[in-house]
């Protein structure tokens, strides 16, 4: 895919998303709804000895397999993605429940070690105002900075979930398209997933009391569309798409560049790429 | 809940979900019980299948306190669930591949084997009272006796048989319920400071060390407000079993720092800070110097110097009272200081403590009070003494 026909897709994709934002309230409250009857499904379609087929009209999850990339070169830290997630999914709007969040890694003159940051962190949430606004505040304006970068982050929706080992009831599972999701109905709160994830990607939701995490917008990506994240991106820095049609974003972003995975020792095999880290990312 | 209110403070840095801490101190208590359930049956099965006869007095005790601990056990977790009433999912459709699934397997089998042996030791003594007294009480002990009111010898050389049998079944199955606690923490990879293989004989040997503990605690402070004359054997012979657990369990403890310390991987730098500036009081000088270290100074100097009367039941239980402390700091140490060091290996959280609320420190202390609430209630039912009130009237 050339890069003007991939950035017609990005904005035709977009536009479909703004007017999702719109009725991000009924998007939510679908992804939800999705969500449960998926399980439902796929536990009944199990207990029928039958594969488990997703309850979304015109969506085979066997012909898929989502993946994800983060380029890190080219994140400028504009948290629009954590805003469009938020939103998208209900996210409860504080500093301390993200489904996706931007870490800034800055290396001081004379410093060997990076001085990490998110939007999260109280001098960014005094600069934006308020927690519900993100925003980097220009905090290292008078010192020398030798190297500095932002990482997104997000649920890396691991081959081998360390969350979805753990979890007692088995409320959280992997679905056949490479998604680790939550069933919110059967989910009992117990947290133990929420202390397994080696990589802070899941939280505990006070409202409904039961964990949650990114579904790389399951709801969205199975009627053909971006992750929130991904739509909102102003400079392509997130990648999404299906590693089963090699001409996808994500299989052409995997296949010409070197990519890494954040803890690769944990064994979880995650399927965020990264791009352009370094050695304090983790 | 104002999230605001439960968020943790923060130096370094730490994953932004990380500054609501998952597990509280409901989750301290939770192993903190199961490690007394396991340390007090430990107490019971040396006399009942080792035949430490110097532990006689306390046999009975023991049995019913961890009967009475174990069935509050499930209390702080069901506290703790989003859900509780869906606690039940963990059973009916359990996720086999998750350590927390068979709780309520490992959990019901041992409550049922407890009030099993309950039965058998104390029938005899059931038999009497529902044949004797004709109030209330006497309906009461009828029909805990379940329609089996035969003494004769040869019913009794079968109970005996049961409660053997019982009493051997039960040594895996309390250690093994409070080794997989041990698991649970030991087996997760997201944290330096529990992903340890030698975590589960960690909490298996300071659960022995915190029954053997509670049991001299119990038994002396029941002499005492029952009037009678402490057993000095008895105690000293807990002392003894209380010394070399704790050697061992201080050997353990010792050996794992070390090693984690030795190896220093990834994160071990905010370890280090965490352990010498946070820990300090908490790790080193209460878990350690005081729950520990002194105990084991005071029982060895005792045994050296071959004190006896007074002065060893004294000096023994106030070790008994240290190390039931000390096992608590453990438990709070893991549990809590566990979520202090990031995930990320470059911050630090302080836990805030919240004191009201479900999952508060009023809470916490609730559950850890019940199970004694209900041994008061028990021991005037199923009087497990041996001073012609009912102990002589159970099984041996």
């Amino acid at each position: 895919m050339g890069e003007t026909e991939q950035l017609g897709k990005h904005q035709t994709a977009r536009r479909a998303f703004l007017a999702c934002l719109g009725s991000a309230v009924a998007g939510g409250a679908a992804m939800a709804a999705t969500t449960a009857v998926l399980s439902k499904e796929t536990r009944a379609a199990a207990a029928a000895g039958a594969p488990p087929v997703p309850a979304v009209p015109g969506y085979d999850w066997s012909k898929h397999h989502w993946a994800f990339g983060v380029d890190a070169t080219k994140c400028i830290g504009c948290l629009r993605c954590v805003e469009a997630c938020k939103v998208e999914n209900e996210v409860a709007r504080d500093a301390h429940h993200f489904r996706t969040w931007v870490e800034r890694y800055v290396y001081l003159e004379g410093e060997d070690r990076a001085r990490i940051d998110s939007q999260a962190d109280p001098v960014n949430i005094a600069a934006s105002g308020s927690e519900g606004e993100y925003r980097f505040a220009n905090r290292y304006k008078d010192a020398k900075v030798e190297k500095a970068f932002f990482v997104p982050k997000l649920c890396n929706h691991c081959t081998h979930p360390a969350c979805v080992q753990v979890c007692p009831t088995g409320a959280t599972f992997k679905t056949d398209d490479g998604v680790v999701v939550i069933d919110h109905t059967y989910c009992i709160g117990c947290q133990y997933c929420v202390q397994a994830c080696p990589y802070g990607a899941r939280f505990f939701n006070d409202e409904l009391k039961v964990s949650e995490k990114c579904t790389w917008c399951y709801h969205r990506i199975t009627k053909g569309l971006l992750p929130a994240c991904v739509e909102v991106c102003p400079v392509g820095a997130r990648v999404f798409g299906d590693l089963k049609d090699k001409q996808s974003p994500i299989s052409r972003f995997v296949a010409n560049n070197r990519v890494e995975v954040l803890r690769p020792e944990t064994g979880n095999a995650p399927n965020v790429f990264y791009v352009g880290i370094d050695k304090d990312v983790s | 809940m104002d999230p605001l209110s439960a968020a943790a403070p923060f130096t370094g840095y730490v994953y932004p979900n990380e500054t609501v801490f998952a597990w509280g101190v409901l989750i301290v208590v939770y192993p903190y019980l199961t490690g007394l359930v396991a340390g007090a049956f430990t107490v019971s099965s040396l006399y009942q299948v080792f035949g430490l006869k110097r532990l006689r007095p306390v046999a009975h005790l023991a049995l019913l306190t961890s009967l009475c601990l174990m069935i509050f056990v499930p209390s702080p977790l069901l506290l703790h669930l989003g859900h509780p009433e869906r606690a039940f999912n963990a059973v009916f459709t359990p996720h086999w591949s998750s350590a927390m699934a068979m709780f309520g397997y490992f959990a019901g089998f041992y409550v049922i084997l407890l009030m099993l042996e309950t039965w058998f030791v104390f029938r005899p003594y059931m038999v009497q009272q529902a044949l004797r007294r004709k109030d209330l009480m006497g309906r009461l002990y009828h029909v805990l006796c379940l329609g089996s009111h035969d003494l004769s010898d040869k019913a009794m050389r079968y109970d005996r048989k049961w409660i053997f049998a019982l009493a051997v079944t039960g040594i895996p199955a309390a250690h093994g319920l409070h080794g997989y606690v041990g698991f649970l923490f030991g087996s997760l990879k997201s944290r330096e400071w529990w992903s340890s293989d030698l975590m589960p004989a960690i909490f298996l040997f300071s659960a022995i060390i915190s029954g053997t503990a509670l049991l001299i605690v119990l038994y002396v402070l029941s002499c005492k407000l029952r009037r009678v004359p402490v057993e000095v054997d008895c105690v000293k012979g807990m002392g003894y079993t209380l010394w070399g657990f704790v050697m061992f369990t201080l050997l353990l403890e010792g050996v794992e720092f070390g090693s984690l310390v030795y190896k220093g991987r990834e994160g071990i730098d905010i370890i280090m800070e965490f352990v010498s500036t946070r820990l300090v009081v908490p790790f080193f000088v209460l878990q350690f110097a005081v729950g520990a270290v002194t105990p084991i100074i005071i029982l060895s100097y005792m045994f050296w110097r071959r004190t006896a009367g007074r002065a060893l039941v004294a000096g023994i239980t106030v070790s008994a009272v240290l190390v039931v402390f000390s096992v608590l700091m453990m438990r709070f140490n893991v549990v809590i200081g566990g979520q202090e060091i990031a995930k990320t290996g470059k911050g630090l959280l302080s836990f805030p403590w919240e004191i009201f609320g479900r999952e508060g420190v009023l809470a916490a202390a609730s559950v850890l009070i019940a199970p004694f609430l209900l041994l008061l209630v028990i021991i005037r039912l199923l009087p497990p003494w041996e001073d012609g009130h009912g102990h002589d009237k159970a099984v041996a």
